[in-house]
């Protein structure tokens, strides 16, 4: 075209007229059709909310955290057993996955970004996400409960340690990079040596990105059933050592669920509500309190 | 840990003699990132305690030069260098030179302004600390010198402990310039340092480099041409990873010896 069509009273009428309805009919409808989807994905997720509010409310009180679990058949008790267990289980699986996780990010994206190991191990950790959680209970099985012939808290930690490092270390590694480069030349430029740098700079500027990845990985684990069902078992006590069956609330909610007893099964539905309280708890900590600091 | 000043056969500041004709010496430099030949065999000689300039085009490799006073250049994988840089005699690819004692006897000071995410104070103290640094005395003695090298100090003092970040563009350049004073360096290399400011905080951080060259020797890539003539006695002009020509500022930009550098510096290319 050589000119520009002058702005006539006419501008916006004219040859087009027709068509430009039919396409306002269509956006309009395509635009109406977006958001009942979008409703649509929410009706899931708010019916089990609902679901586990109505099931689950009756029976919650202080008692359930503070005694242990009725017997078959019987009624009142608790679960506090299971919330100390799964506690004590996300609490060793962090012991093992957050040093390692961290370490290795470090190195991967620190010392040596591009060498062989550091692909290698990026390449290990996108595979292992994608592992079924119930390998990681019957690798934990045939590792630990069949060697130390014992279900254990120890072994259900572990378990849950492999399903959650590679999410800390991948997600310790995307916090390394978020911190400028600029930083790591200027702390170079004065006489850092890589430990000064890494130590003083870089880890305490990637810290809050990497809370959240923990703290995301807390949530996945403690609601994880899989790798915890045959590595600790269950068990009617408190915990007394982390070399004995232990209590989680996942295993729980999968035993009790199954029994004969109104009881167990209300107590099963108040404890997932437990359950899914605490890692909403845990996710919202981990994407309101730990967001990054600078930005 | 053995002092700097064991490892890196330097002067120390207060001893140290000026007007030493070849404290910087490049000989016959080449440097590769990967198989590019970015540097194709420079020689110069540095003078100490003056401003030196380093101008011409992006590419031309005047940077990279620069980079490799400190071996900052080392970071990135798959650098190599033939030839040699002596520093006042001892070469820096020396194996007796530790990196670390040479780049406390270097500061730097980037293009783009980059002082840590802490406060003013940790800033200026941290080239101390980190080499072990813990008198309290020493430090606050530390931040008060570097601040007033850089003329910042006015404007700091009562938000010492504020974040860095909080500062403007202009002073946050300068207080890397009192970061990269702090470890009484003896060469102080400056990489295009105002071309992200404003005429105001440039006409500041030339004041300053101007004020500095008692004390430092100073080595500045620029890309402003009316900068490197208002601060440098020296000029040396890059094109293609080669030196064209390298004279008394004044010379270079009233009368230069080679045709490249009249068209570059009356801007016909570049």
């Amino acid at each position: 075209m050589k000119s520009t069509a002058p702005l006539t009273p006419n501008f916006f009428s004219g040859a087009g007229r027709q068509t430009s309805i039919l396409r306002l009919l269509r956006n309009k409808f395509l635009t109406g059709l977006c958001i009942f989807l979008s409703l649509l994905t929410l009706i899931p997720l708010l019916s089990i909310i609902i679901l586990l509010l109505q099931k689950g409310v009756p029976l919650l009180g202080p008692n359930l955290f503070t005694q242990l679990p009725p017997a078959p058949g019987q009624d009142g008790g608790g679960f506090g057993n299971a919330v100390v267990g799964t506690f004590a289980m996300v609490g060793i699986s962090l012991v093992f996955s957050v040093p390692l996780g961290i370490f290795a990010a470090v190195y991967v994206n620190e010392y040596a970004p591009v060498s062989k190991l550091a692909s290698a191990v990026r390449f290990v950790a996108k595979l292992l996400t994608g592992i079924p959680s119930i390998i990681c209970g019957v690798f934990a099985f045939a590792a630990i409960v069949m060697t130390t012939h014992k279900f254990s808290a120890l072994a259900g930690g572990i378990a849950l340690s492999i399903l959650i490092l590679p999410t800390i270390l991948l997600t310790a590694e995307q916090a390394l990079m978020g911190v400028p480069y600029a930083y790591r030349e200027a702390s170079f430029g004065v006489g850092a040596t890589p430990f000064q740098t890494i130590w003083r700079i870089v880890l305490p500027e990637a810290s809050s990105a990497m809370m959240t990845g923990i703290m995301l990985a807390v949530a996945r684990a403690s609601g994880e059933t899989a790798p915890v069902l045959f590595t600790a078992l269950f068990s009617y006590n408190w915990i007394h050592s982390l070399m004995e069956p232990t209590a989680s609330l996942s295993v729980l909610i999968f035993n009790f669920a199954s029994l004969p007893y109104s009881h167990h099964v209300a107590m099963a539905w108040t404890a997932s509500l437990v359950l899914v309280t605490l890692v909403t708890v845990t996710n919202v900590i981990a994407q309101v309190i730990f967001r990054p600091k600078h930005q | 840990m053995i002092p700097a000043e064991n490892i890196l056969p330097l002067p120390l500041t207060d001893d140290f003699v000026p007007g030493e004709s070849n404290f910087i010496q490049v000989k016959d430099f080449k440097f590769f990132y990967g198989k590019k030949r970015a540097l194709h065999g420079i020689t110069l000689d540095i003078p100490s305690r003056q401003v030196t300039a380093f101008i011409g085009p992006s590419g031309c490799g005047k940077s990279t030069l620069l980079r490799n006073f400190n071996r900052m250049n080392e970071l990135i994988p798959g650098v190599r260098h033939e030839g040699d840089i002596t520093i006042h005699g001892t070469s820096i690819y020396d194996p007796s030179v530790e990196i670390i004692a040479l780049r406390r006897r270097i500061g730097m000071v980037f293009q783009k302004s980059n002082p840590f995410p802490m406060s003013i104070y940790e800033n200026i103290v941290y080239p101390l600390r980190i080499a072990g640094q813990k008198d309290r005395s020493v430090l606050d003695e530390t931040v008060e010198r570097c601040l007033r090298s850089a003329a910042l100090w006015e404007e700091a003092k009562d938000r010492l402990h504020d974040s860095a970040l909080g500062l403007s563009g202009g002073q946050m350049q300068r207080l890397c310039i009192a970061r990269a004073v702090a470890s009484r360096p003896e060469i102080l290399l400056m990489d295009e340092p105002c071309s992200a400011l404003d005429p105001i905080a440039t006409a500041k951080v030339e004041e300053l480099i101007v004020e500095l060259k008692k004390d430092f020797t100073i080595v500045i890539v620029t890309h402003n041409m009316q900068q490197a003539s208002r601060v440098s006695e020296l000029t040396a002009f890059f094109y293609l990873g080669n030196l064209v020509e390298f004279d008394d500022t004044k010379k270079i930009f009233t009368n230069p010896s080679q045709k490249q550098t009249e068209e570059y510096i009356t801007g016909r290319f570049g």
